[in-house]
């Protein structure tokens, strides 16, 4: 198969209102390994991932995915998922249909989706009505339905109890496994070695240092990252 | 003074024939009218909340303020239009139920528009970028927002009803009030009471104030029927 990744970034930087959010930098993701995006608030994790999902366009620089296919193979779960006013199957649906699937197999792919990821007692809900944690879970159900080649989520346990953070964590496993590559910002540094391979950690804009997981923890590299994992910041 | 009442509420119950006529009259205008301000209204107000064009602030201000258009200027304006001297006065539409129509069109779409701008606005700012990330753009997006926002929609339509069914100075102007052609609830009610005709006025009263109960209770039953269905 005719993959979508390494996505490149060279030279990517992002300004908005005379401030720069986001230096210039370069930087390549691989399929495989899951990513995770450190840093605190402010130091531009949400803003690079809608540059690599495309929700943004760069200052300047160019973000590149190796081939560009008829309908995305990319998706996003973000914070605060938006739900439109209908069953949460009908939500899956919409997606799915604007993805470009055949009109044929978007029910039974709907209905797969909402069962991977525990919801099939809900599919006639509102999804509006949902509880947050179902609401997340409805959102990765939109983005399974799709099979996507990447999987971006921004810190997509912010406002959920340790409960459903445990389930979303399980889903976003489930994607793993099924071999989307994921990148996912986080505040909760366990939460980043439950589900990373890898950590990217940004500060003020740039990244300070890129690191497998295992070497992130026990030895960062950078000051900053240092300071972060010790849980002392050092602008504060 | 109860006798008057008393001869209202007779002349309602009675279905009296007259009084029915003046009703539907009424209806059917401002019914029309707001079926062409929400066609016209609709679309406008969507453009509005999510076009970016060199001054849209002012359009904002200018249709806010609109709005709060006075009847009697916007009948003056369509009686221009309409009069035989005036740019439109080969239709002879003046005084006449279409004259009416468009008078009272005018009058309410600023209400459409501007109501529906603004639920159209917010909904957007809220689902924009999630519509994009699924791949949605430009129609299909925006025609997503308004299904989904189609109850607060509605409500701008039926601010719009109760305006114009309740006005009375554009539908004076332009129809003339003529007994059996133009008259309506509110010129006729106008009328009688300047004629000391009080049971025919207060019938009329009773059954304008009836519409416009039941269209506020109908706006916030469909509001409260939608919020616990959908969210």
């Amino acid at each position: 198969m005719n993959g979508i990744l390494p996505l490149r970034l060279e030279r990517v930087s992002f300004a908005a209102g005379g401030r720069t959010i986001i230096d210039p930098l370069d930087l390549t993701l691989e399929a495989g390994a899951s990513t995770v995006i450190l840093g605190a608030n402010g130091a531009g994790k949400s803003v690079l991932m809608r540059l690599m999902h495309g929700l943004l366009a760069p200052s300047t620089g160019r973000v590149a995915w190796s081939s560009e296919g008829p309908r995305r193979r990319q998706a996003m779960v973000f914070q605060r998922p938006v739900m439109l006013r209908r069953s949460a199957l009908a939500n899956v649906v919409y997606a799915i249909d604007a993805a470009g699937v055949p009109v044929g197999q978007q029910l039974r792919l709907a209905r797969e989706a909402l069962q991977e990821v525990g919801l099939a007692y809900a599919a006639g809900r509102p999804a509006r009505v949902l509880s947050g944690g179902e609401q997340q879970r409805l959102a990765l159900a939109r983005a399974w339905a799709l099979h996507p080649e990447v999987l971006f989520l921004d810190e997509p346990t912010a406002n959920l109890d340790p409960g459903a953070t445990r389930e979303i964590e399980a889903v976003i496993k489930a994607f793993d496994v099924a071999g989307t590559k994921i990148v996912m910002s986080t505040h909760s540094l366990g939460q980043a070695r439950r589900l990373g391979d890898e950590v990217i950690f940004l500060h003020q804009g740039r990244v300070a240092e890129r690191a497998p997981i295992d070497r992130f923890f026990p030895q960062p590299a950078s000051p900053e990252a240092a300071a972060f994992v010790k849980g002392e910041l050092p602008w504060a | 003074m109860l006798e008057a009442i008393l001869g209202g509420l007779r002349l309602v119950a009675t279905l009296d024939l007259r009084l029915w006529e003046i009703v539907a009259l009424s209806l059917a205008v401002s019914l029309s009218a707001v079926a062409l301000a929400t066609l016209l209204g609709l679309p406008l107000g969507a453009a509005i909340a999510v076009g970016r064009f060199p001054g849209r602030q002012a359009v904002i201000v200018v249709l806010n303020a609109l709005m709060g258009l006075p009847p009697v200027v916007v009948g003056l304006f369509v009686y221009l239009l309409l009069s035989r001297a005036g740019p439109l006065g080969d239709l002879g539409l003046l005084f006449t139920p279409p004259a009416m129509v468009i008078a009272q069109t005018i009058l309410i779409l600023p209400i459409i528009a501007a109501l529906a701008r603004q639920a159209v606005e917010d909904a957007w700012r809220e689902y924009e970028e999630q519509l994009r990330s699924l791949g949605v753009h430009g129609l299909r997006g925006a025609l997503t927002v308004l299904w989904d926002i189609r109850f607060s929609l509605l409500t701008a339509v039926l601010a719009g009803l109760g305006r114009a069914s309740a006005e009375v100075g554009a539908v004076m102007i332009v129809g003339g009030n003529i007994d059996g052609v133009t008259r309506v609830m509110t010129t006729t009610i106008a009328l009688e009471t300047s004629k000391g005709d009080l049971p025919l006025a207060l019938g009329l009263g009773m059954v304008l104030i009836a519409i416009v109960l039941a269209l506020n209770a109908a706006a916030q039953m469909i509001r409260d029927a939608a919020q616990r269905r959908y969210g």
